[in-house]
């Protein structure tokens, strides 16, 4: 029963990971009809940014908790300004080209930028600080679950419920809700879109920010090439969950998380990834659209 | 009110708009005319900024509005009601409503406006929290006409606010129509391939044919024009 707990809340941890970058993915395409496969790069970007802001403030002496927060904000800015100018660089002159090309620019965009980190920071493994002191009150439950677990569940809810919020009760979730549902007619009512697009990019890329902070203080070290298993894993995700739809990324997320928990902790840590895209595979069968995906004849 | 002096609209190399001018005073309620594909919505999307002329001016209460964009020709008291309806479908009734005055920030207004619309559709307020792709042909278009009110028009769009309704549906939109037009001093363009109910409603009418202005007359007069009889009035 332990052994349980512990793989379930593992795959709890994994899956929440998976959410916050999966839902950048599941908003862009939601309102742009594209997959920005540059997402998990934005990801990597915002690890680095953490690992970098942190080594500073660490010889400064901070303390823990006040570097954690401090990387967070930085990761987030930082990511936030390459997703907004990703976005006007590489997707906005594409807008009404087919729909293959900015497919094509989104690859190439990934490409480049882990060339570019892999050309600024080496390709070697670099340790990151460990920033989430073990809890003392957690002292009997240590086995099942970490502390650093523990704030990644606690991170991810509070920015779930956040974008709840945002999306439902704010102006520019609404514009954002009805940019998704009909472009033409947001912008007979006035909504400026270029404005909830870039809005979009930036929300995708601050919680893309906050996981790759989040994982590379959980792991202890980073490289180039994170973004590009995460980002498949986020997207295989979102696809699960149904893609452009916000409940569903989360769900497929925690779906998988959990999948590769028990397959690893029952099965096998050598099939990961085969039970993963099994699990994609079969859902994609019997439900095209995704768990919580609404077909596209309904979309209409 | 509005003025459109030689505009020429194009889809890349398609020329939909060709060389039309169309003149539009306060109050008045001005139907456009004509068959499949003459280039009526395309009037629209261009008056609206969705769709930029070419070449040509819009002039909007003495000020050009062919460079600004949509939302700068929302804010300027232009609403539209598109063909189709285009509801948001997964936003409930109150959710469209608020989108319609999403330019707006005089609150206090807003909610006299909404009370007004509650008024004139009381089945939207029936239905206020249903989400929008869920309502009847007719309650869409009730609902699409309420949102384009919520942003208080000087001048309303509509095309074709009869398709695929019901007789008795779309009477009751007319008689809407012709009482948003008096009673909110709101100036009305109105396209239709409908042409004997539009010139019913309307002072003064155009005719559209393969993306030109054809015929232009008021519209009693254009009711007993025997080309508009034989074209578009089936007599
Ligand atoms: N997005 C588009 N791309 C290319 N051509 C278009 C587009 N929209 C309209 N057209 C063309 O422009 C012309 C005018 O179309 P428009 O929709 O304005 O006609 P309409 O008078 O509104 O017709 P209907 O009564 O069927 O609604 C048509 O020949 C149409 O094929
Ligand atoms: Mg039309």
């Amino acid at each position: 029963m332990e052994y349980f707990l512990e793989l379930f809340l593992g795959g709890m941890t994994r899956g929440s990971i998976y959410a916050l970058i999966a839902l950048g993915y599941t908003m862009v395409y939601g309102i742009i009809g594209l997959i920005n496969f540059a997402h998990g790069e934005i990801y990597m970007i915002g690890a680095f940014t953490a690992l970098i802001t942190a080594s500073v403030l660490t010889i400064f002496g901070l303390n823990p908790f006040a570097i954690l927060v401090l990387a967070g904000l930085a990761a987030v800015v930082y990511s936030s300004a390459y997703g907004f100018t990703i976005e006007k660089v590489a997707y906005k002159p594409l807008r009404n080209a087919p729909r293959l090309s900015p497919l094509i620019s989104a690859i190439g965009m990934s490409i480049f930028l882990q060339n570019y980190v892999l050309l600024a920071q080496t390709s070697d493994f670099m340790p990151f600080p460990n920033l989430i002191p073990e809890f003392a009150f957690m002292e009997p439950w240590a086995h099942i679950i970490g502390s650093s677990e523990i704030v990644i569940l606690a991170v991810t809810a509070v920015a779930m419920v956040l974008l709840t919020l945002l999306i439902k009760f704010t102006r520019i979730g609404k514009a954002m809700r009805a940019t998704a549902q009909d472009r033409k007619m947001a912008m007979l009512v006035g909504v400026n879109i270029n404005r909830v697009i870039s809005v979009t990019f930036i929300i995708g890329s601050s919680l893309a920010a906050i996981g790759g902070l989040l994982i590379a203080s959980h792991i202890g070290q980073i490289n180039f090439y994170i973004g590009f298993i995460a980002g498949i894993k986020a997207f295989t995700a979102a696809v699960l969950g149904g893609i452009g739809s916000i409940p569903g990324a989360v769900l497929g997320s925690f779906v998988l998380g959990w999948t590769e928990s028990f397959a690893t902790g029952y099965i096998s840590s050598d099939y990961e990834d085969v039970f993963a895209f099994s699990l994609l595979v079969l859902i994609l069968i019997f439900r095209p659209a995704g768990i919580l995906g609404r077909s596209e004849s309904k979309k209409v | 009110m509005l003025d459109l002096v030689n505009i020429q609209t194009y889809y890349g190399n398609i020329q939909a708009l060709k060389n039309i001018s169309i003149h539009i005073d306060e109050g008045e309620i001005v139907t456009l005319i004509g068959a499949n594909g003459a280039g009526k919505t395309t009037t629209l999307m261009s008056i609206s900024g969705i769709v930029p002329p070419k070449s040509g001016t819009i002039t909007f209460l003495g000020e050009p509005i062919h460079d600004l964009n949509a939302e700068q020709i929302v804010a300027r008291g232009i609403s539209q009601v598109p063909e189709g309806r285009h509801i948001f479908p997964y936003l409930t009734v109150m959710e469209n409503l608020d989108m319609g005055a999403f330019l707006r920030t005089d609150k206090r207004n807003i909610r006299a406006d909404l009370e007004m619309i509650f008024e004139m559709f009381p089945i939207l307020s029936d239905r206020r929290h249903q989400e929008g792709g869920t309502l009847s042909g007719g309650e869409q278009q009730m609902l699409a006409i309420s949102r384009a009110l919520m942003a208080r028009p000087r001048l309303l769009l509509l095309d074709e606010p009869s398709l695929g309704l019901a007789p008795l549906i779309i009477k009751k939109i007319f008689i809407i129509i012709k009482e948003i037009n008096r009673t909110r001093n709101t100036t009305i363009f109105l396209v239709e391939q409908n042409a004997n109910l539009a010139l019913h409603v309307a002072d003064r009418g155009y005719v559209m044919e393969n993306g030109s202005i054809t015929m232009e007359d008021t519209a009693a007069a254009l009711l007993v024009n025997e080309d508009v009889k034989r074209s578009y009035l089936g007599i």
